[in-house]
């Protein structure tokens, strides 16, 4: 039988935020920010089955990063939670701030007492009655939870989408500004310049005026459409076009 | 917080790949928050909760309409006056219940979580038949409670978004679902309300003229069915209606059925029986 090693507990923490650190950075970012119809969420996902953005609640959103079967399960898990809670009391009891303590929490235990942490970046995002009233979590591995105010980037090397956004970020922007924003700060990634398209984004909004449940996803026709307005700069004017509203939503 | 969250862990139960159906899933982690947990001993409870009454609905060329009106009775007591029977349950679908009121608001609103829960989920809706069938399991899962005297029966309707049209079902205590051909009506006032129904559907209906068509049925049904409410012009209280259409689901503004149910009353003030079908 052999002994095995001793190593020190800082080296084992340093260990594993280091292993997922760089296996969170393995994957593309996603980004979430303001706009002035609500919360915008952009996610580099090629994929229009495995969502790396979905729907909790009413008005709560989720978007993550890393390892996908890791942060589905964080997400079935905030939706039954949320299901039970709202079921058992009512749908206004259930809080972007009760999810993302639920999440920290279950990442802080993983982290401490799982061999291997989990690599995930997670995003829980309420819109509010009023742009103030909006809340954005961040969640990190180690289940460190930070409050951000307006816009937050996560995964793939997301310093350098923070950066970008940090620049342009309007919080009464249009959605198709918005959109352009967010996109452009996701072609920034690594220091690489790429030119993202419509199959190249998930992209959804909570979208504060809208009645029962806030979230939608915006694919398809109105996305495309939404991506030229914002490129062209004439974002402002379409957000006064009714048709601008409508087009093939899920 | 959930018993079992200790140590900042959810119980396993929240974090497995398991099942969908939010239902099965709160059997699993509370069953003491569904439907039926703690049934009466015995019998004879009939009189602790308040019998929801009439409901109707047709399909219309663009989808379906729902309506009830707004009385729950207590043996020959009026419980309540202004009731609201109707649930959205989701963007393409709605329930109405008669029977036992406590029950069948629960039933409703564990169905609608049922739904949304799925959805969620899955990352896509039930079909309307799932929905449907998922409905039938649900209230055959209070046939315990309906021999203690319970009973409660919903109907459905939906917009098929595959088939592109209004659709109704109706289900019998024991959770027989049955898909229901142009109109239907269930509660106590329904035998009159089917009848009015009868004579007043027709093919390729307006929206308007199917709202005049149920305000029609129900106001038949209260002139026969004591249990039933006709439109209270004095208090304001009017039959509530939902529309469902390719565009969702809509509960129709109150100042609209206020209007039309007023015109309703008036005309039944020269012809009490209301309009009649021609012979031939």
């Amino acid at each position: 039988m052999s002994m095995p090693f001793y190593v020190a507990p800082e080296q084992q923490m340093k260990d594993k935020a280091d292993y997922a650190r760089k296996g969170i950075a393995r994957g593309r970012s996603a980004v979430v920010l303001q706009y002035d119809g609500g919360i915008l969420m952009v996610a580099d996902n090629m994929s229009r089955t495995l969502h790396k953005i979905s729907e909790l609640y009413d008005r709560i959103g989720f978007a993550a990063v890393g390892r996908y079967p890791e942060f589905e399960n964080l997400r079935l898990m905030g939706v039954r939670f949320a299901d039970v809670r709202g079921y058992q009391y009512d749908r206004s009891d259930v809080s972007g701030r009760q999810l993302a303590n639920i999440y920290a929490q279950t990442l802080g235990t993983v982290f401490s007492e799982s061999l291997k942490p989990w690599e995930v970046e997670i995003v829980v995002a309420e819109v509010g009655d009023s742009a103030v009233d909006d809340e954005i979590y961040r969640i990190t591995f180690d289940g460190s939870i930070v409050d951000e105010q307006g816009f937050v980037a996560v995964g793939g090397s997301s310093e350098h989408v923070s950066t970008q956004l940090k620049d342009r970020f309007a919080a009464d922007a249009t959605l198709a500004s918005a959109l352009n924003t967010a996109t452009r700060a996701l072609a920034h990634e690594n220091g690489e310049e790429r030119e993202l398209e419509a199959g190249n984004l998930e992209v959804a909004v909570l979208e504060r005026a809208r009645e029962h449940r806030k979230f939608r996803r915006i694919h398809g026709r109105r996305l495309r459409t939404l991506l030229d307005e914002g490129r062209s700069g004439t974002g402002r004017a379409a957000a006064d076009d009714p048709d601008a509203e409508g087009g093939d939503q899920e | 917080m959930f018993e079992g969250f200790e140590g900042g862990r959810m119980p396993a139960a929240f974090m497995s790949a398991g099942t969908s159906s939010f239902t099965e899933f709160l059997g699993a982690v509370s069953p003491e928050l569904l439907p039926g947990h703690n049934p009466p001993a015995q019998g004879g409870g009939e009189h602790l909760t308040p019998d929801a009454t009439t409901i109707v609905a047709l399909t219309f060329s663009g989808g379906v309409v729902l309506a009830g009106d707004r009385r729950a009775t207590q043996g020959n007591v009026i419980a309540k006056r202004d009731v609201d029977k109707l649930f959205r349950t989701d963007e393409f679908s709605a329930v109405a219940y008669a029977g036992a009121a406590g029950f069948g608001i629960e039933l409703a609103r564990l169905y609608q979580v049922e739904l949304e829960h799925y959805e969620k989920m899955e990352g896509r809706a039930l079909s309307l038949e799932g929905k449907a069938n998922k409905l039938a399991q649900m209230v055959r899962g209070n046939l315990g409670m309906a021999m203690q005297g319970f009973a409660v029966i919903p109907l459905l309707v939906g917009y098929d978004e595959r088939s592109e049209e209004g659709r109704l079902f109706s289900y019998d205590v024991v959770g027989g679902r049955y898909e229901e051909q142009n109109y239907h009506s269930i509660g106590s006032g329904s035998v009159y309300a089917k009848g009015s129904l009868k004579k007043l559907y027709r093919e390729g209906l307006s929206e308007e003229e199917a709202f005049k068509a149920v305000l029609e049925a129900l106001y038949d049904a209260a002139d026969d069915d004591s249990a039933t409410g006709g439109p209270d012009l004095h208090r304001k209280i009017f039959p509530l209606v939902d529309v469902i259409t390719e565009d969702g689901h809509r509960r129709v503004a109150a100042e609209e059925i206020e209007r039309l149910a007023t015109e309703v009353v008036e005309r039944r003030a020269a012809h009490p029986d209301g309009p009649t079908a021609p012979l031939s």
